[in-house]
């Protein structure tokens, strides 16, 4: 027996998934909470101990693999040029190798945000604008700003390729950490975020996990390949695809609620649907991952409730007593481990995962805009048209352990007040009840086929 | 070498001449841009920033150019573009006008340089050429 170890450290919990390789089927799944501020193994060594005590027959581990999110996974500021363009290269960018992006600027960076990076909990900046051969007066004037400002984050250069030797130079003379790679935009509309995503992901591996306190892991685990959303993407994709004979299930969604983020991600063009739309912006990226800080079960509860009213609240749950919102919301952020224990408490956690679903999902879709034309009404779509999506998957400890947790997911569908957005018609839902998504993302690194096929026997 | 950004403005799908004016430009030496029928004036300022155009080259078909390009030239400034020649041609007001009288209106929103249907576009190279200072 061949037993292949996959191992999540999360904000919350440390999850492990067991594979055996020649049997093709999981051995087991546990968990333990992430222990970060002592000592991370700790955690890790309980969950594992309660594996092999659930799986004595388990045989001896051959491999193991691992991902992180855990000390609030890796944080990033994107700058570029016009906001819909290149600063919209850089966010994705950033989004695609499984950042949590909470600065994003354009243009010439003013000292007000130089500030603002200064002050802010950032792991690495990335430095777009300009398409190969244009503009470099801005992206050379932001260097220059990054530099005086002392940053101590390190600095991945992917704009236009002509400003490259100037920011050598400027960066050289400080003491910069910097990487000059592909730029992001190097045509007009063009995303090209490939090179800029595999250093993110060197950073993470090298730097950022010993930042955090999360390198001693390797010890037991070895290196610590990627961001876990890295992975979830990863195994979207595979899912999507497919593998050499085994069929895929084509365009699908991953909408994973958990404490501190909801993060949705897409595999498919999402091309207009209508002859007579027509497609708009920055180019999509056929893998597009979406993560929003602001809406999360426990770390972001608070943030989640001040984006509306208690009477938009009550929308989602309509008995819940308006003077009683805060103080839930309070038990919540200050206990991230809470977990409901009566009927109205696991009402106010459905409302919770309901908005996170409803409010993702606006922000994740394509629009269309209907424009007024001396020839009449015109429709441009932006973004991605989801309308066709054919699986919409739930993760996340909310969906996973709600008793109905389809009944959450409908609010991704379409939407008489929210005629605009391109939000999912009629899609299948599955639930990645065993909360193995990312773990079959590591896996799938070495055993695609395998990982594929596991995804397919366990989402229900 | 310079770049120049072209496209047709409006709700306009006229796509030929684009083409034409496209493959023309790039044989004389210039970095074309070409954004395509149905662009916006937000879509041709914002290319032209991220590209360090030197001329923005629009085109009108069907007959709404007067309305497309109101204030292109103000927004241009907006955005930091004052440096950037705009230049404009086409069928690019309904019917048969008296071209002058054209020229004028379009010249006063702060056009550089207005053409008449069934230009050559050669000409219009040549007007590029010296408008950028070029040989
Ligand atoms: C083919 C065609 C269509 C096709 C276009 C197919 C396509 N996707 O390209 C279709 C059938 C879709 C079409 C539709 C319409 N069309 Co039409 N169409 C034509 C036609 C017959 C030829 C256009 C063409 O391709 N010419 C060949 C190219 C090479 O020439 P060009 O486009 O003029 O471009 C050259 C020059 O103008 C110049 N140039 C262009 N832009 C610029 C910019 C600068 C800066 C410079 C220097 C030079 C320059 O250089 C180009 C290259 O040499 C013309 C009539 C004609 N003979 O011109 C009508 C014509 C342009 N269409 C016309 C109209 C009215 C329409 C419609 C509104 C009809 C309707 N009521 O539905 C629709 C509009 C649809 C829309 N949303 O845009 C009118 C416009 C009238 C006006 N301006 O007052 C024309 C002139 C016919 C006419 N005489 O009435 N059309």
């Amino acid at each position: 027996m061949s037993v292949h170890l996959l191992v999540d450290f999360g904000s919350t919990y440390t999850k492990l998934t067991a594979v055996d390789i020649d049997e093709e089927i999981i051995i087991g799944t546990s968990k333990a909470m992430t222990t970060v501020k002592t000592d991370v193994l700790d955690g890790f060594n309980v969950a594992l101990s309660k594996l092999e005590n659930a799986h004595p027959q388990m045989g001896e581990i051959s491999a193991v693999s691992a991902c992180s999110s855990a000390a609030g996974g890796l944080k990033m500021a994107a700058i570029g040029l016009v906001e819909e363009l290149t600063a919209e290269a850089a966010k994705r960018a950033c989004l695609g190798a499984g950042a949590l992006v909470n600065h994003v600027y354009a243009h010439h960076l003013s000292k007000k945000e130089i500030k603002a990076l200064k002050q802010a909990d950032i792991d690495i900046i990335l430095l777009a604008g300009g398409t190969d051969g244009g503009n470099k007066e801005c992206i050379i004037h932001n260097a220059t700003k990054l530099k005086e400002a002392n940053l101590d984050v390190p600095i991945i250069v992917a704009g236009n390729k002509d400003a490259a030797d100037d920011i050598e130079t400027i960066f050289e003379t400080g003491q910069v950490e910097y990487y000059i790679v592909d730029n992001v935009m190097p045509k007009l509309k063009v995303l090209n975020v490939h090179a800029a995503k595999d250093v993110i992901r060197q950073i993470f591996i090298t730097k950022i996990i010993e930042a955090k306190g999360i390198k001693k892991a390797e010890e037991k685990t070895g290196e610590i390949i990627m961001p876990t959303p890295e992975s979830v993407l990863y195994a979207a994709e595979l899912l999507a695809k497919g593998h050499e004979e085994v069929e895929g299930y084509g365009e699908l969604m991953i909408i994973d609620v958990g404490g501190a983020t909801t993060d949705v991600h897409t595999i498919g063009d999402g091309y207009p649907k209508r002859a007579e739309v027509v497609l708009k912006g920055l180019q999509e990226p056929f893998a597009k991952r979406t993560v929003e800080g602001d809406l999360g079960m426990r770390y972001s509860a608070n943030a989640l409730v001040s984006l509306m009213s208690p009477y938009e609240f009550k929308q989602y749950y309509k008995d819940v007593n308006e003077d009683d919102i805060q103080a839930s919301v309070k038990k919540r952020y200050e206990h991230v481990d809470y977990l409901p224990e009566n009927e109205e408490e696991e009402a106010f956690d459905e409302a919770l995962a309901r908005i996170c679903c409803d409010y993702s999902m606006s922000r994740h879709v394509g629009t269309v805009e209907v424009v007024y034309t001396p020839l009449g009404n015109m429709y441009y779509q932006t973004g991605k048209d989801l309308t066709e999506i054919k699986y919409v998957i739930g993760t996340g400890g909310v969906l996973i352990n709600h008793k109905d947790p389809k009944r959450i997911l409908k609010e991704v569908n379409q939407k008489s007040d929210k005629r605009l957005e391109l939000r999912p018609t009629d899609p299948i839902f599955l639930i990645d009840k065993d909360y193995i998504l990312a773990a079959m993302g590591l896996l799938g690194q070495k055993h695609p086929k395998l990982a594929l096929k596991l995804m397919k026997r366990h989402l229900t | 070498m310079k770049t120049v950004v072209i496209g047709v403005i409006g709700a306009d799908v006229h796509a030929v001449g684009n083409k034409i004016i496209d493959h023309v430009l790039t044989e004389h030496g210039f970095n074309v841009v070409n954004i395509g029928v149905l662009s916006s004036q937000e879509d041709f300022i914002n290319a032209a920033i991220e590209t360090n155009a030197e001329a923005i080259l629009v085109s009108s078909l069907y007959g709404h150019g007067e309305m497309d390009c109101r204030f292109m030239k103000e927004n241009c400034v907006e955005a930091g573009l004052s440096h950037v020649k705009l230049y404009v041609g086409g069928n690019i007001v309904v019917g048969k006008q008296d071209f002058q009288d054209v020229e004028a209106r379009f010249k006063k929103m702060g056009f550089d340089r207005v053409y008449p249907p069934g230009i050559n576009i050669e000409d219009a190279v040549a007007d590029l050429k010296e408008d950028l200072n070029i040989e």
